[in-house]
């Protein structure tokens, strides 16, 4: 990881409660907003990101120089509109661009490392909320999120249920299923199993463990995509080359790119952040939280839901979404549901899919 | 025949909205680009919720502000609990349905009342057409061929009045309708292009 930036952040006044039972003394918060916030506080939105994302979501990533991951979404005049909405991202805790995690500085001055206390979704929420109280905003217009940040937008809206107005969860799940926890399962031993990983005490060494890191992203970044996406974009094409090599340099376009994309992500991601957030995903399970009936967790809820899938995605297919869909509509509450058609699997969210502008303009106007 | 007091909306969407009550709420199962869902939020206040199989017609009811859910009405309707709306509506969509039966004792499940219209497969003009013509009608109303029509059960109103008896339900109000107006009930078997049924437990 390159040194970290400067970036804005609050620190919460109260100590924050895990579901683990230990509590974090002085957790930072890091943020950016967009827009104006009105004079009521009655136009912000919480834009919640993925597992890998951060709180640039309209702006210049301060490590990698590129745009925003939702800069075709949010912005003036685009469908979370800046001139009307106070667009509100945060890093989640356990993350590593400015809010508390295992890099961040521990009480005895140097990094928590493995002794970060594990977190769950609903701990990265309760952080967010602690945000939103020092910010003084009671009521948001929207909560808004895709893949992980739809969990929090889920769990957002079961846990504090008086605090969103609307709750817009894209491509997105309420519980992790044995597949999903797999693929974790992979990634995290792939890093693990870097000896420079060292039982995640890297931090001092300068080493870190960027060849398993790199792994667990190559594995999570198929997951993303479609095997159609795929096809179309690399097929069976050669990389720089006109004939097969015979070894094991990136002979295939897709081996190269996915090499890229692992060694791109170990520049702007902490190895040790990956394990506690993949964790806090695959321990999601909002039913389990609420007595088992995932109904009950939105009983009594005043938000209106919008939930979105993607028919190519099969990390969270749209089975998922409906098993949301059909709990919301037990407990009586107004939904939204639609499966939009998109060749980009579960990326599709973060990628030019016009039909998923609409919904998302229409849903928060 | 009462006076259609919306002339935008079609004629049985329009009937609809005028017997709806103000402040109700109503499950519209099939419902298109939501056109009765917006009438009933902005003219009557209705909690209009949607079930619409068509990804299309979804993406334009949830960018209108109305709460739309894609799923299929024959496996769907299960999902929502006994009694949780006052109305349930179902227009031009029975004839689509696997089971008309089942969806008729879904709809009055989940809902107190219930409002479906299907086009009558008796009017004279289909009968004409298969009789003299020999072949499957294509009319104004039902322009589509039978190899590509989602119709897959012709149902006439007097086999609607049937499948009520038969499932213990009770019809209150009917209407029907031939070119895009209301017409009287007498020989509306023959007559209606169209019909509208208000029925309850």
């Amino acid at each position: 990881m390159a040194p970290t930036p400067a970036f804005s952040a609050i620190t919460l006044p109260h100590a924050l409660p895990l579901d683990s039972g230990e509590v974090l003394e002085g957790v930072q918060i890091a943020f950016e907003t967009y827009g104006e916030l009105a004079a009521d506080k009655g136009n912000a939105i919480l834009l919640c990101h993925a597992l890998t994302g951060d709180q640039f979501v309209a702006s210049e990533h301060p490590i990698t120089g590129k745009p925003g991951w939702w800069e075709r979404m949010v912005g003036p005049g685009k469908p979370i509109d800046t001139g009307r909405f106070h667009v509100i991202c945060a890093n989640v805790i356990g993350s590593c661009m400015g809010s508390t995690g295992p890099a961040s500085e521990g009480p005895e001055g140097k990094p928590h490392a493995m002794a970060f206390p594990v977190i769950t979704i609903r701990d990265m929420v309760r952080g967010l909320i602690g945000l939103l109280d020092v910010l003084g905003i009671e009521r948001l217009h929207a909560v808004v999120g895709g893949s992980m940040g739809g969990m929090q937008a889920l769990s957002l809206a079961a846990n504090f249920p008086e605090r969103a107005e609307r709750v817009l969860a894209i491509a997105t799940t309420a519980r992790h299923s044995a597949q999903n926890i797999a693929f974790h399962e992979v990634g995290r031993q792939a890093i693990m199993a870097d000896p420079a990983w060292a039982d995640g005490e890297y931090y001092a060494s300068g080493i870190t463990p960027d060849a398993g890191l790199a792994v667990a992203r190559m594995a999570a970044h198929i997951t993303y995509l479609s095997e159609e996406g795929l096809t179309e974009k690399f097929g069976r094409r050669l990389q720089d080359r006109t004939e097969k090599g015979f070894g094991f340099d990136a002979d295939f376009q897709v081996e190269s790119y996915l090499r890229y994309q692992g060694s791109g992500f170990t520049r702007r991601f902490d190895a040790n952040s990956y394990l506690y957030i993949t964790r806090a995903m695959d321990y999601f399970d909002i039913a389990e939280e609420h007595g088992g009936l995932l109904a009950d967790a939105f009983a009594g809820t005043t938000s209106r839901f919008c939930l979105v899938s993607f028919d190519s995605d099969w990390l969270y297919p749209t089975a998922e979404s409906r098993h949301v869909v059909h709990a919301l509509n037990a407990a009586g509450a107004p939904v939204s549901f639609v499966e939009l058609s998109a060749p980009f699997g579960h990326d599709s969210f973060l990628l030019e899919v016009p039909a998923l502008d609409r919904v998302v303009k229409g849903f928060l106007e | 025949m009462s006076v259609l007091q919306n002339s935008a909306l079609r004629p049985d969407l329009a009937v609809i909205l005028d017997h709806i009550a103000h402040g109700s709420r109503a499950l519209d199962v099939g419902c298109g680009d939501g056109v009765l869902m917006a009438a009933l939020r902005d003219e009557k206040q209705v909690d209009a919720r949607g079930i619409e199989i068509d990804g299309a017609c979804v993406e334009r009811c949830v960018a209108r502000g109305l709460s739309v859910v894609q799923g299929d009405a024959d496996r769907d309707l299960t999902f929502y609990p006994d009694g949780a709306f006052d109305y349930a509506i179902l227009s031009q969509t029975l004839q689509t349905a696997a089971r008309p039966d089942r969806i008729m004792q879904e709809l009055l499940r989940v809902g107190r009342r219930a409002f479906v219209s299907f086009p009558n497969f008796a009017y004279w003009r289909m009968r004409k057409a298969l009789l003299l013509g020999g072949r499957m009608p294509v009319t104004r109303h039902l322009p589509v061929t039978w190899y590509e029509t989602q119709n897959i059960h012709h149902v006439t109103v007097k086999d609607f009045e049937a499948l009520a008896n038969d499932l213990g339900i009770t019809i209150s109000n009917r209407w029907f309708f031939t070119n895009q107006r209301e017409i009287s009930a007498s020989g509306a078997n023959w007559r209606a292009e169209y019909a509208l049924f208000e029925v309850g437990r």
